[in-house]
């Protein structure tokens, strides 16, 4: 048997198994009781130097024995120095991740899916609706419209926690008020200490002016949140081509192969997380799709 | 007969049953494991074949919803049989692959991945339903934003006989999807069995220096008519038939018909249907840990969304009901598969409905939503 060659299809092969992308653990910040954000830098430097991000994406966070969790990127996008994964402890991968010190190492994978579209939003009133974890994949964005303030018109943050000492990055608060973003606070319980706004997000929203034919509205949180922060923000008349939702789904490969983030014709992974909303709207609101 | 006159891409030749052998050996030496069905425990799986002789000759298959029986009728065919619950798909997309090995040093993991051999494998009998499965994992596998290596490895180097169907089964609707009973494309050979002869269809360059040297004759036109007759009959014996003319609308617009919860009353939720499915394609990646936590090996696993797993998230599932996972199975399956990958995720081929321990037949289900829907 001369000349039988194997080829049928064309396209190059790669085999990408040199194994996970190390990171390591420069800096951990306590957020909350259960939550910290996780300062990391690539093992090879010259990897940490080319990474780049942008607001809104997601790494896949692995440990060896444990597993991969999908996890937002919370920092700026401009710092090329590390990248900070704020992360909940509620899962088998994160409550693992909570026993990690600084200078343990992790796999990162990414970074992966849609981003917030803030080129486009130039010009426009920006309003960022979010509760607890939800505010991490917005950080991101605000820290873009600091940088390129000029670029927005007004900036609200309406952000809300379970409880006051849910409340996460408060120490940047002041400097994200300086920089005229308007950051407003609920929590669902309040205490004798707090003396602020007690209630959900989306049940604020008629304290704000809002202008619905230049506002673009950012929402990121538990789904049941989202539900009602889009049912607002259409009740404003704010059209759905300009409400951008990011969305949570079980993400196993983060590249649309594996099937687990599927939600109507999309996988969450790539053709999301963040959704411009029209796009959502058929599949929304159907129970348990 | 001149030995060194090939045949030419395109053309169909018909040799003798014996002369098949040749061919097996020749894509054995070629480096490649042949694979075709072949009865074992009292079932049909596709295995490893040497010669004609391995081929379940004479058997035929019974079929219905929740059966299937092999049936040893006597014949001297050798392709005659639809078959079993296994697909090529565990070849391609295998049910269970070390994806690496890492190994604790100090505080670091170091790769330790044994290199894999990727196997050659030559499928022999990929029937048109199941042709066109493997051109739907192609889609789904072989993107541009994203080419999965697991499968590319493999798929590249196989090499195709595909067989066109004459005697479908009673749960068969290839020709209701347009995949079959005929084999269209992207096969390296496409064979139909006669009493007497095969009739091989030269598909690549490949196909056509494997056959150098093999005795053959062009097929006459009264054989080519009786393969064309055997065709049409096949396509009007479908066991099955599903309307997919008003598809996918009609299934995505009826997400929130009450049906589904009719469909979740039968159904256990077994995950037969997505593992017996040749364009099931989803996959969940593991770690293995040894006991003292230094060595770890990642392992990609077939997954199921009829897994309660599946979707699973902190605070809850998204879908938690069987109602919700039938619906998603079967709205990917006729519907926003559709939207994804251009073509529906179904190719008519039975399995769902024999393999079904509930009976529930794909079929019978999406006319009684459009009748429901209807109303």
């Amino acid at each position: 048997m001369t000349n039988l060659q194997v080829a049928t299809l064309t396209k190059k092969i790669t085999y990408p198994n040199k194994g996970p992308r190390w990171a390591e653990i420069t800096t951990i910040t306590n957020e909350t009781s259960d939550i910290s954000t996780y300062w990391l830098k690539f093992a090879n430097p010259a990897m940490q130097a080319s990474y780049r991000f942008q607001p809104g994406q997601f790494n896949m966070v692995y440990l060896p024995g444990i597993g991969e969790a999908a996890i937002s990127i919370s920092s700026d996008a401009a710092d090329h120095t590390s990248i900070g994964h704020t992360i909940r402890f509620v899962g088998n991968v994160t409550r693992a991740v909570s026993r990690l010190k600084v200078g343990d190492v992790v796999g990162l994978r990414g970074p992966f899916g849609t981003n917030w579209p803030v080129k486009e939003l130039e010009g426009k009133d920006v309003f960022i609706a979010c509760g607890g974890v939800g505010l991490p994949p917005l950080r991101p964005v605000i820290y873009h419209i600091i940088h390129n303030r000029e670029k927005y018109g007004k900036v609200t943050l309406l952000y809300g926690a379970r409880t006051a000492n849910e409340l996460m990055y408060t120490a940047e608060h002041e400097a994200w008020c300086k920089a005229q973003i308007d950051v407003e606070l609920t929590v669902d319980r309040g205490d004798s200490n707090w003396t602020g706004r007690v209630g959900v997000v989306p049940m604020w929203f008629y304290q704000f002016r809002i202008d619905s034919h230049k506002t673009a509205v950012l929402t990121c949180g538990p789904e049941i949140m989202i539900r009602f922060v889009i049912y607002e923000a259409l009740a404003r008349r704010i059209p759905p081509e300009n409400i951008f939702v990011s969305l949570e789904r079980n993400m196993k490969c983060g590249q649309g192969s594996c099937g687990h983030c599927q939600l109507g014709p999309y996988f969450v992974c790539k053709d999301g997380p963040v959704f411009r909303f029209d796009a959502l709207q058929p599949f929304f609101n159907v129970e348990e799709f | 007969m001149p030995n060194d006159r090939r045949p030419e891409i395109g053309g169909t030749i018909s040799i003798q049953k014996q002369a098949f052998d040749i061919i097996l050996s020749r894509l054995r030496e070629a480096g490649y494991q042949t694979i075709g069905p072949h009865i074992k425990n009292d079932t049909l799986v596709y295995e490893p074949i040497e010669s004609l002789n391995d081929l379940p000759q004479g058997y035929v298959t019974e079929q219905e919803a929740g059966r299937f029986r092999l049936i040893h009728n006597g014949h001297h065919r050798y392709f005659d049989l639809i078959p079993g619950s296994q697909s090529w798909k565990q070849y391609l997309f295998p049910p269970r692959l070390d994806l690496l090995t890492l190994q604790k040093n100090g505080k670091n993991w170091e790769l330790i991945t044994p290199t894999q051999d990727i196997p050659s494998y030559a499928f022999i009998g990929v029937r048109a339903c199941e042709m066109a499965a493997i051109q739907i994992q192609d889609k789904a596998f072989l993107r541009e934003d994203f080419n999965d290596p697991v499968y590319h490895a493999r798929r590249v180097k196989v090499f195709i006989l595909a067989v066109n169907c004459l005697h479908p089964a009673g749960t068969c609707f290839c020709a209701s999807m347009e995949t079959g009973p005929r084999v269209k494309d992207g096969f390296d050979l496409c064979m139909t069995e006669l009493d007497e002869v095969f009739l091989l269809t030269i598909g690549s360059e490949l196909a056509r220096n494997l056959l150098t040297g093999v005795p053959f004759e062009l097929s006459s036109a009264f054989v080519l008519n009786n393969a064309e007759r055997g065709l049409e009959n096949a396509a009007q014996q479908m066991g099955r038939t599903l309307v997919i003319s008003d598809l996918p609308d009609m299934i995505l617009n009826n997400l929130d018909n009450p049906y589904w919860q009719e469909i979740a009353k039968r159904c256990l939720s077994c995950t037969n249907c997505t593992q017996v499915c040749p364009t099931c394609f989803c996959w969940d990646a593991i770690d293995q840990m040894n006991l003292s936590g230094t060595e770890t090996r990642r392992e990609r696993v077939w997954d199921s969304c009829f897994n309660p797993g599946y979707s699973y998230v902190v605070g809850g599932n998204t879908r938690p009901t069987i109602s919700s996972r039938y619906r998603q199975w079967l709205s990917h399956k006729l519907g926003t598969w559709k939207q994804q990958y251009g073509t529906f995720g179904c190719v008519g081929c039975g399995r769902c409905i024999t393999w079904c321990p509930a009976e529930i037949d794909i079929t019978r289900e999406v006319s009684m939503l459009r009748k429901e829907a209807q109303q």
